[in-house]
């Protein structure tokens, strides 16, 4: 059994982890579940070894456990699957199986290969050739390899980071299979997972993270989805969307026919109004993003018009000046640039003429990061100390700044604090309030269906409909969005 | 960055000078900070000085320009040419400029449309721009330039010129950085060449002219290879084919001792001035000592990894991690 007694861990002035305890006993599946930002992952990196905590104590079959590295937790029989895989694609799959472990000697591939058999065929995957390379492997049966990489040295506790983000309905129940076994061979599978239906399926135990706080534990048979969703916000559904009065006026976004470079979209139309709140459902991969590309013209596409106000925009230039602004779902690789400024990455499309005065520039910038209640010691500050949250506020706050009336945000919720997204869907409420159009892509049903007033669905580059979303439920939208 | 790291950079060519001020007295007998060792290292500072400040906006959007000193070489090769036909020093200079801003345009142009990693673009200029200089100079040196008064730029200050200090190419170096660093911090296009480099995709989101901004910098760092060609030019009075290979490594390292990252978004100009006379100074001083010309490469190279291991330390000392 791995026991967690009391463990604490803060980056700076965040508090990643306060006080959690908690047990991962052999044949058991474990699901650990909470938002992005809620001390999953920070759990996970003390398990692995790759973080030490700031206090509390660890021990494995009550011995104490203190794993200063992953390869020293490897050697306790502790390893985590990461969700980003972490594999060799030019290497074979033996090779990527006994990385790190191949001894100090020779290496034959033959005999490498010869090895990896059992351990896939102890998997079920006895088809899989050792010999093939991983590059040519499915994502899906990249992540056998990855779980077969921790039995070569017989993990008896296997940590899964969202296993399942990127994987096929078909695959994710092979994978429960493979999971299914590992916990017959009498080993504790530890699952994270945003999908609620999938850890009921899977998980014996659930335990329940929020802020850095364990706010639940329990047999999943006696934990009912409404249930996790509250502890896992900490408030009702309902407190968290407010919905002022808003009043529709004429449209100011308009898209006919747009079809992108590869299908996606697919002659996609839709028109926006002043004052309302448009929702995009889908899956990942859907075209949803590249929808949203398309129309700022940020991506090209090969036929189909769009307008915002009166005119096309020609380039991203004239997307802004025109008074549309994009807010991108990758905040860290598009959305920003962490080493600037939040005054300068607020003010970047809001520019006029040629000469630039850092003082106004902060005055200007000042402003809306206070009316957005961005957290932080001053303007000057770099974008790369903020949290999430802050960050993705910063980024909103940039189309406020340069005076849009038309706001495209894709994922603008994706990978931030219960708080900021409260507060982000307060902003998006007040600005439908004030007669800006609001267009919005999201994967979280729940949210969509909380701030819009209208939501189509986009499945394989097409796009539906809007229809009122007093008319849409969340089972309806996702049976738009995965019928094929 | 900022204010601190230059005070740095300035601190650490304090201690180098005074370095060399104790070992000079001290072994040669002789004194190290005259007017006139000062007034020799400006002169010998200028080239690499100039054309760091323009290396220094493409490195700082993440770019990288390995041809000024191909740049360099064409242009004396062409403003001799032009001195000796028309006898008039303008022209050279109007022309070094012009050379300059040709050499640039083609690299910016490449690099923004091509989009081909601007190390393959400018190794390839470098040789046509060092192939073209020979082509022009008919693989010979062109010379010797007429009397003229280019010469000015970098001859030593007379007895009664004493009060301006500094030659005057060395004085242009001056007004030049601060011109390109008034450039940097007071206007769009030079906030405009740091977002490129900070975060080249959140620049385009923000309908930024990455393309033109690209074009902008390989430009700038062409006209100032332009210019240092001209100095180069007034010191040595032909135009030279052969000449200045490998200053671009000394401009980059110039860059990088000053606190520039090669991953760009950061860096300033006054720090990549003080980076080349830093350089200068180890020069001048092992020169002086009677040092050998490979101790003082050995030497200049460990102050790079020195410069660059400080900046690591500088930016990973903060814990900065963000919670997931």
């Amino acid at each position: 059994m791995l026991e967690v007694n009391e463990i604490q861990k803060s980056y700076g002035l965040t508090k990643a982890l306060i006080n959690v305890s908690l047990e991962i006993r052999p044949g058991e599946v474990l699901a650990i579940a909470g938002e992005n930002g809620s001390g999953k992952s920070t759990l996970m990196r003390i398990l692995s070894g790759e973080e030490t905590q700031d206090s509390g104590t660890l021990s494995l079959d009550g011995i104490s456990y203190q794993p200063k590295t992953p390869l020293e937790a490897l050697n306790r029989g502790v390893s985590l699957v990461h969700q980003e895989l972490a594999l060799c694609p030019h290497m074979t799959v033996a090779e990527n199986i006994f990385l790190g472990q191949m001894g100090t000697r020779s290496f034959s591939p033959k005999k490498a290969e010869h090895k990896a058999r059992p351990i896939l065929s102890g998997l079920g995957y006895e088809n899989l050739d050792p010999s093939t390379l991983v590059r040519e492997l499915s994502i899906s049966l990249q992540q056998v390899v990855e779980i077969a990489r921790t039995q070569v040295v017989n993990s008896n506790y296997v940590l899964l980071d969202e296993p399942t983000s990127s994987l096929t309905k078909a695959d994710i129940r092979k994978l429960f299979a493979l999971v299914n076994r590992l916990k017959d061979q009498g080993k504790a599978v530890v699952y994270i997972s945003h999908f609620l239906d999938e850890l009921r399926e899977i998980a014996d135990r659930i335990v329940i993270l929020r802020d850095g706080e364990l706010v639940h534990q329990g047999t999943m048979a006696e934990t009912n989805e409404s249930d996790i969703i509250r502890f896992m916000v900490g408030r009702e559904m309902k407190e968290l969307f407010p919905r002022s009065e808003r009043h529709v006026g004429s449209i100011v976004l308009k898209a006919i026919d747009l079809t992108g470079n590869n299908e996606k979209p697919k002659s996609a139309s839709l028109e926006l109004r002043q004052g309302e709140v448009c929702g995009i459902a889908g899956l990942n991969g859907a075209g949803r993003t590249e929808l949203l590309r398309s129309i700022f013209a940020l991506d090209s596409v090969r036929s189909g018009k769009v307008t915002v106000g009166s005119s096309s925009p020609t380039s991203i230039r004239h997307a802004w000046q025109l008074g549309s602004g994009f807010v991108s779902e990758d905040r860290k690789e598009e959305g920003l640039a962490l080493t600037m400024s939040i005054a300068e990455n607020l003010t970047f499309p809001g520019r006029k003429g040629w000469k630039f005065s850092s003082s106004q520039n902060e005055e200007s910038a000042k402003k809306f990061s206070e009316m957005l209640r961005v957290k932080a010691r001053t303007v000057q500050q770099n974008v790369s100390d903020l949290s999430g949250g802050n960050q993705q506020k910063v980024a909103i706050a940039r189309l406020l700044h340069s005076g849009c009336e038309v706001l495209i945000l894709d994922e603008p919720t994706r990978g931030i604090d219960i708080g900021s997204k409260a507060e982000i869907y307060e902003l998006i409420d007040g600005m439908a309030k004030e007669g800006k159009a609001v267009l919005i892509v999201s994967s979280y049903l729940p949210e969509l269906l909380g701030i819009c007033d209208r939501i189509a669905v986009m499945n394989r580059g097409v796009l539906t409909d809007f229809v009122p979303v007093a008319e849409t439920s969340q089972e309806k939208l996702m049976e738009l969005c995965v019928q094929s | 960055m900022k204010a601190n790291g230059i005070i740095g950079v300035f601190a650490a060519w304090v201690i180098i000078v005074i370095i060399f001020v104790i070992l000079i007295s001290h072994f040669r007998d002789k004194a190290f900070l005259t007017p006139d060792n000062f007034e020799l290292m400006m002169r010998q500072a200028i080239i690499v000085g100039l054309g760091a400040i323009g290396m220094s906006y493409v490195i700082m959007t993440g770019g990288i320009d390995l041809s000024p000193g191909s740049t360099i070489a064409l242009t004396t090769v062409v403003v001799a040419l032009v001195i000796k036909a028309t006898n008039n020093p303008i022209f050279g200079i109007g022309v070094s400029i012009l050379v300059g801003l040709i050499a640039g345009l083609i690299n910016g142009i490449l690099v923004a449309k091509l989009k081909v990693g601007p190390f393959i673009v400018t190794l390839a200029t470098m040789l046509i721009f060092r192939g073209a200089a020979k082509g022009f100079a008919g693989e010979q040196t062109v010379g010797s330039v007429p009397d003229t008064w280019i010469e000015v730029f970098t001859s030593a200050l007379g007895p009664t010129e004493r009060w301006q200090l500094i030659p005057k190419g060395a004085w242009v170096w001056v007004i030049l950085l601060i011109l390109m660093s008034v450039i940097l911090h007071r206007t769009v296009f030079g906030r405009n060449v740091v977002a490129v480099g900070s975060n080249e995709k959140t620049a385009r989101l923000c309908g930024i002219n990455v393309d033109g901004v690209k074009i902008g910098v390989y430009v700038i760092c062409g006209i100032f290879a332009g210019i240092a060609g001209l100095m180069q030019v007034s010191r040595v009075g032909i135009g030279d084919p052969i000449i200045a290979a490998g200053d671009e490594l000394k401009m980059i390292a110039a860059v990088v001792i000053g606190g520039g990252s090669l991953l760009g978004g950061e860096g300033n100009l006054v720090g990549a001035a003080i980076g080349t006379l830093i350089m200068t100074t180890i020069n001048m001083g092992s020169t002086q000592l009677g040092i050998a010309n490979w101790i003082q490469e050995i030497i200049t190279g460990l102050i790079i990894v020195v410069a660059v291991a400080l900046d690591r330390y500088r930016m990973t000392r903060p814990a900065k991690v963000v919670a997931t």
